[in-house]
Parts: structure tokens; sequence; C-alpha cells
């Protein structure tokens, strides 16, 4: 249980999005359906006969990006409420259903997207359908479920992020490198609003984005797909479907010179937060490589033991116990390059700052080895046949990118777009983004954990 | 209404026979536990190496050695440095980790199974857990990175209520011990604990090796010989000392978080115990069913005093623990604790309804098949069952076992196992 970069632990969260999605074959192609309704429901079938089990995931595009300064979290609470009963079923009878069903299932909400999925034996898809397509149309708000719920946010973002450290740093880092772009909020929203949010601001945004032709279904696993496009029609098919107003895309703020912020907290042990602006491949019409570019330097710094940041950092300068990166090439809105490490003992954050941007001076000055490529790329092509060993992880790849991007077939392109970069690309990257006026850091700046439990028992 | 009809429609429909995995099982040449399921449906293979090396393990004064010998067998071999053993995995694109938890030491290799990755990744592995080189070097930064990581556990609430409990719960008992040991502990170790540590528990009769993926029944033979083939033969660890019982008890902890950490246990099962099945169904009910338990009815649906209560029961070589948890802030606590008391109480008085029954038993049978899905949890599972010595037929009779608990069994079997007199509280927060 040594210390992990707080980056690789937030990419298993669902609250973010995972960090290296290196994906899809030419096989994925051959064997993921497509299909539209009438109503605008876009449907995606991903089949997995290893096992007699089924993942159904509804997506919806709507998330903290879409969500203005006085409600955020909004998309979030709306999510819980999500659980809380309709005209057809009673608060509760949603989850007895799944799971006198032997299914499980729960939600997640993203900055991009919100979404909803069951797993169940594969006879039992229908179950899902009848209860999701109700959802989606017969939600019943309740204000005093809805009372007791924001309570349990309330409790939630306490756990997530009032007392824990870095998740404070992270959410002031944000908000600094954003501004008031809304990459810059929270996805479980500030408690100020949380605490005002009202049912009414539920309702409005309930109507305005739960509808068909904002949603994709997305069904992986052992089934037929036109058993499963049929019964989609029978059930998803009925609900009427309503124009949908997606808000503009904002502009990033301009920065002009490096951001700095401490940000103190109870805490044992000093972390360290470093970003820079850069591309996603939603902005890269012309120089389409430079995401894909972007995720290989990542894997040269953080790709495993043997690349730069455990070897350098931690195994020869010994200036950090942990270090790692966060790059999503992905996300609607704007790309954006995290690193974040704590420094060894008897070293500072700013010895730690010092040395990584050392080792980004290096990526600058000399292209990556043939060696550390070649790692980077083989790591890429064994993971392709390893994702396909989780149904649910190849249902939640076509999600992410046709809610966020409008594009499942991003995924197929995906590794081949990796293993087209060069050293020189790599390089040339480096050069352009990652500079002083557009770097943000915020350090942790621990204050004593005062507790009545004597350290190290 | 039409809703309504499906669901019915697919409930009375004849449960499907689930057909489980084949599992094989043998002894390597020398004395290894070997499970395996072949499956080609994907060109990889996933691998779990069990010794029974794990915190418990920890000689006195010596906390956290179990973890980092464990951690330290990837930091070198022979010739090879930890960058070089990092290569040898990385540059294949396999991935390999350990972890260490009070039972269990572990090893994973999840790799390719074209013999150009398969061959030189695992007499990689062989070499390294058979003959691991231990530099100096590295058990100091090793270390420095426990004792961070240990800083790190104690600025969280949740992690210092646990360990707080768990001291309590085991006072005096292997278990008592964390993985991650203790400041003095860790500091405390030198390069020979760790060189006697793995001589005595890294061998052969000491360890399960379980395989799952894209290998014939020769392939598979022949590599678990390979894995274990370095190790000497040596002798499974002893059992560990009996857990006595011990009493109630409750301790409250001051630390700057605006949230509260409750949690609640009692001395439980071990793995071998008959009642496990019972209990599965009986925790369902109480706090392992999500939004069908009570605790989370109680707690969260209609009180929301925390996003989370839960409760588990955790069978290990000797009796683990029942654990409930929850978190609410601080000013709720006494409201929240005396709800979950209340709740566990009636519970262990009165037991579940004959609907909760049956609802985890439908949940739990009907939901099955998820837990075996991919290579990983497979791969999980089989390591598990051969870890505790759990029968080969264990997936086979599963659902069976499950079925056949009934609401008398349910009810005997919390009875018998907990009692509010045996149940140890820990809080850990603000004012």
């Amino acid at each position: 249980m040594h210390p992990v970069s707080l980056l690789k632990l937030a990419a298993v969260s669902l609250l973010m999005l995972p960090i290296m999605s290196a994906s899809g074959k030419s096989s994925a192609e051959n064997s993921v359906t497509e299909a539209m309704l009438d109503n605008g429901l876009k449907i995606l079938i991903k089949e997995d006969h290893r096992a007699p089990v089924v993942v159904s995931q509804i997506w919806y595009r709507i998330g903290g990006s879409y969500e203005p300064e006085g409600i955020t979290g909004i998309s979030h609470v709306l999510e819980h409420m999500m659980f809380k009963g309709t005209s057809n079923n009673p608060t509760g009878e949603f989850d007895r259903i799944i799971s006198e069903n032997g299914g499980s299932g729960n939600a997640f909400t993203g900055r991009d997207y919100t979404a909803y999925f069951q797993k169940l034996e594969k006879s039992r898809l229908g179950v899902s359908f009848d209860l999701e397509s109700d959802r989606m149309q017969n939600l019943l708000l309740n204000e005093d479920e809805f009372k007791k719920e924001r309570e349990v946010v309330i409790e939630e973002r306490r756990l997530r992020t009032e007392d824990k450290p870095e998740s404070k740093v992270y959410e002031k880092f944000m908000k600094r490198a954003f501004r008031d772009h809304p990459y810059g909020r929270p996805i479980i929203g500030w408690m100020r609003d949380l605490e005002k949010l009202e049912l009414e601001d539920l309702e409005k945004w309930y109507k305005r984005y739960y509808t068909p032709a904002n949603a994709i279904l997305v069904v992986a696993g052992d089934v037929d797909p036109q058993q499963v496009i049929a019964a989609a029609k029978e059930t998803y098919g009925k609900v009427p479907s309503t124009d949908v107003d997606m808000p503009d895309r904002p502009a990033v703020p301009e920065q002009n010179g490096v951001q700095r912020l401490s940000v103190k907290a109870p805490a044992n042990v000093a972390y360290m937060l470093m970003g820079f602006h850069v591309p996603a491949v939603v902005d890269q019409p012309d120089n389409e490589w430079e995401p894909y570019a972007l995720e290989i330097l990542s894997g040269i710094l953080d790709g495993g033991d043997a690349a730069r940041f455990f070897d350098q950092l931690i195994r020869t300068e010994k200036v950090a116990t942990a270090a790692g990166t966060d790059y999503d090439p992905f996300a609607r809105l704007a790309g954006y390059f995290l690193i974040d490490g704590n420094p060894a003992d008897g070293k500072t954050v700013e010895e730690l700052e010092q040395a990584i941007l050392a080792q980004i001076e290096r990526l600058k000055t000399e292209p990556v080895s043939p060696a550390e490529l070649d790692r980077v790329k083989a790591q890429i092509v064994a993971s392709d046949t390893y994702e396909l060993d989780s149904i649910f992880y190849q249902g939640m790849k076509l999600g992410l990118l046709e809610s966020t991007l409008f594009d499942w077939r991003l995924t197929e392109q995906h590794s081949e777009r990796l293993q087209a970069v060069t050293a020189e690309q790599v390089m040339a990257v480096a050069k352009k983004y990652f500079h002083e006026d557009n770097m943000t850091v915020a350090v942790l700046d621990p204050q004593p954990v005062n507790t009545s439990e004597v350290a190290g028992q | 209404m039409k809703r309504n009809y499906l669901i019915c429609l697919l409930l009375l429909m004849p449960g499907q026979a689930i057909a489980s995995p084949d599992v094989h099982h043998w002894l390597t040449d020398n004395g290894a536990r070997v499970y395996f399921i072949e499956t080609h449906a994907l060109p990889m293979v996933d691998m779990r190496l069990v010794f029974d090396a794990a915190g418990a393990r920890d000689p006195a004064g010596r906390n956290g050695l179990a973890m980092l010998t464990n951690d330290m067998l990837l930091d070198g071999t022979g010739e090879l440095d930890s960058k070089a053993v990092a290569e040898g995995f990385e540059n294949k694109g396999a991935e390999i980790s350990t972890s260490s938890l009070r039972d269990m030491a572990i090893v994973s290799l999840r790799t390719l199974s074209d013999p150009r990755y398969l061959e030189p990744v695992s007499n990689l592995l062989a070499q390294l857990v058979a003959d691991p080189s231990f530099p100096q070097e590295s058990l100091d930064r090793e270390r420095s990175r426990a004792l961070q990581a240990l800083d790190h556990a104690l600025q969280n609430p949740g992690t210092v209520a646990k360990r707080k409990l768990f001291s309590k719960l085991y006072a005096g008992h292997p278990y008592a011990n964390f993985a991650i040991g203790t400041r003095e502990g860790l500091k405390a170790i030198t390069r020979q604990d760790l060189v006697d540590f793995h001589r005595r528990y890294y061998t052969a009769d000491n360890l399960v090796i379980a395989l799952v993926g894209d290998l014939d029944m020769a392939q598979a033979k022949k590599l678990a010989n390979r894995i274990s083939g370095k190790l000497g033969k040596g002798k499974r660890a002893e059992l560990l000392p009996q857990v006595p019982a011990i009493a109630a008890d409750e301790t409250r902890v001051d630390f700057p978080s605006t949230q509260s950490h409750i949690m609640l246990a009692h001395i439980a099962v071990k793995r071998s115990d008959p009642r496990v099945f019972a209990l599965k169904v009986g925790n369902h009910a109480l706090g392992g069913g999500g939004f069908q338990s009570r605790l989370m009815d109680e707690i969260r649906e209609k009180r929301g005093l925390s996003y989370g209560a839960h409760s588990y029961f955790l069978p290990m070589q000797q009796k683990g623990p029942y654990l409930a948890s929850l978190q609410t802030k601080n000013k709720q606590v006494d409201e929240a604790l005396t709800v979950t008391r209340d709740v566990i109480r009636e519970f262990i008085d009165k037991g579940p309804s004959p609907e909760e029954v049956e609802m985890a038993k439908k949940n739990i049978t009907g939901g099955f098949p998820l837990t075996i899905d991919s290579n990983k949890k497979m791969v999980g599972t089989l390591a598990m069952m051969g870890f505790y010595d759990l029968p080969v037929d264990y997936l086979d009779t599963y659902i069976d076992n499950i079925n056949a608990v009934s609401r008398e069994q349910v009810i005997k079997a919390m009875k018998s196992t907990l009692s509010m007199d045996g149940m140890v509280t820990v809080v850990v927060g603000g004012k």
C-alpha cells in the first residue's frame, strides 16, 4: 500500500475520466451495432458472448460542465433524485426490482455526462429497459425526498472533498486554472449552491435534458442486437421526444503568466498539483495528432515503474514518493494536462516542482528514446486486449465518446493514432504547451492534524 | 401496467441453470496448490500467486515486514536491478502488482498469452519470487515511502477509525496489525529481516497459484511448475492463533474533520465456518444489500444522515470481523449511532422477514453470473478458494448453498455470531 499518485487514484473514480483509455481494435468495430429510434435515441450494442450477462447503460448529455454558477452540482443531485420514484414506480421500487432480478446498478455524474447502469443476467435485460424508460419521462420530484437527498449529497461532499486535503487542493486549483469556464466548477457543486438548490431548479433541469434525443443507450454483453433493438423500441421508443437546446461551447480564459496558490488543510503529507492548458481532440481539426502525442507523453512520464517519473523522481533522485500525470483527450470542452506528486521525506514541494520541471525541460530538448516509445506502445497494444476482459468498460468507452463528442468511432482509431505518434511529435507538444506562462501550480500547506489518537499506532 | 406484467413474466421463467466454469486443481511438482480455469476467448493470461505471508505474520516489533517483503519482490533479482525488472514486464505490456492484506500476500500478473510475451514474463516472475535480491537502497526507499503512506493514512478519519477498531477488536492477536505496519516497526526492519521472512514464507507449500486464461492443461501445468519450480518446498505456515471473544467497548477519537466516521464491529466467523452462507443472506438484508438493506434504508433513505451505510462479514483463516460503517456531520453522531445500534440490535433479536430472506437469495443467486463474468474476477475467486481450502466445486454448489438457507438458519446464525455485548464502537471526528 505505497503512496500512489492521487491522479492515478482519481482515474478510477467515476467522477473523473480514466487516464489512459487506450482502446479498441478493428475486432471491436465488427461487433458494435448502431441504431437510432424515431424519437432520436441513439443505441450502441457491443456483443460479448463470454458469459451469460449483460450491462445496460443509459447516458445523458448533461453534467457538471453544463451548469451555470449558482446551481453547480444540480446534475449530480438530479442523478440522486432519479432513484426516488415515478408515477408508475414509487420510491425504492427501482432498486428493489433490479435487486430482485439479481442485478446491481448505480449511476455516475461526470463533467460532460450523467450515466445510469444495471448489470444483469442476460435474460433480465427487459427489466432494465422498462425501468429506465419509465424514469426518463415520469420522474416524480417530491419536496420531502428532495430535502433529505440534498442532505445526503452534502454529506457526500464532506466525504469526498471537505475532509480530503488533496481534493480541496484539486477543487481550488481547477477554479484558478479555468476561472469562469465551466471546467472550473466542481461536479459535486459548491457547498453554498447545494445548500440553496431548489426543487424547481431540478424540475427544469430534468425537463430540459432528460429526453431521448439527448440520450444514448449502450448495451454490452451476451445479447442479440436485433432483439435488443426490438425491446428498446417497445420501451424507450415510446418516450416522447423534445428538442434539446445545448449551451454554447465557452472559450477557455486566456492565461498570461504562471498562477500559484497554496491551500491550508489538516494533513501529514505535503502535496503538489501542476497543470497546463493543452488541446483535446475536440480542438484539433488541423493538428489532430497533438492530443495523441500528449497521451504518449503522459505514458513516457508515468506509464509504470520503468517510466521517467518513477525512475527519476522516485528511484534515482529520491525527491518524490509518488508522482503522476492525467490527461483526457476526449473532454467535451477543453484539454488539460495535470501532474501531481508528494515530496519525499526531507524534500519540499519546491524541490519536487523543480525536479518535475527538469523532466519537462528534458522532453523539450531531447527526443524520447526508441526504447521508451516502444514500451509505451507495447503497453497500448496489450491494454487493447486486456480491456476486452471488462464488459462494463467496453460499454463505458462507447458511452463516453458518444455522449461527450457524438462519435463513438473515435475509439476505433484511438490505438492507431497512438501508434503513429513520433518522438518528434512528443517533443513538439512539450515545447508548445509546457511553458511557465501556461502553468498553474497549487500546493497543500499541511496544518497539524490535532487528534487524540497517537500517531503511528 | 404493461411494465409490471413483463417483469412478472420474467420472474416466472424457470431459473436458468448457469453453468459455472470448470475448475481444475492439482499440485505442482514441488507442492504448490494450483487452481485453473481454461478460457480461450481472449489471448491473455491472468495469474495470481497467494502466499500465506501477509500482515498477520509480522514478527513482534517488525510491523510492516510482510508488506515490505511482498512489495520488494519486484526490486531486483540476480543481475537485474529494480528498473530492469520493471522494464522486463512493461516492455512486454505485462501488468505486475503486489499487495498485502491480513491473510494474503499477493502477486498478480496479467500478460498476453503469445509465448513471445508469456515466456519471458513468467520466467522473470519465477525468478523474482524465488530469489529476490532485496537491495539495501530499495529498502531505504520503500521504507521511506511506506512511512509516508502511513502518515497519509493517518490524515484520513476513516482510516484512523478502522485502525483503531482493529486494535480494539483484535487486541493481542495478529489481526490487530495493519499490513502497512507501524512507524516503529517499519524503522526497525533490516535487510536480513526481509531475507529471513522470505525464506520462511515464500515456499511452494505455502503458495496457491490461480490461473485463468488462454492456456490448455499441458501449458497450464508447465507454467505452474515454472512459477513454483525455483521455490524451496518449505512448509505451510502454521495456523494463526484463535481469536478470543471480547466485550463491548466504545472509543471516541477527536479529529479535525467536518464529518465523523462511525464504525461498529464484532468478532465473527472463519472462512471455513458452515454459517457463512446464512450470514451472507442475513447481512444482505441487514447492511450488505445496498438500498435493499435496513442500514441504508434507516440511515440514508429515511433520515438523510449519511451518504453510505453498509455492513459486511470478512471471514478469514481465523475469525474475521462483522463491520458496519457510516459517516455523518459531527453534530449528528449521537442520532446516527443510536439508529445504527437499534437496527443491528433488532436484527440480531428478530432476524430478517421472510420477504427479506427471499429478496436476498434472489439477488445473490440471480447475480451469481456477474461475479465470474471476467478473467479478472475468476482469478480472484480461484485465489480465494485455494487460499482458504474451499472445495473445488465451490462455484458449482454456490447457488444451491445459498438457496438452501432458511430464515431460521439466518436467525440462528446471526444470534450465534453477533450480540450487542460484543460490539465494539469507534467514532473518529470533530465536535
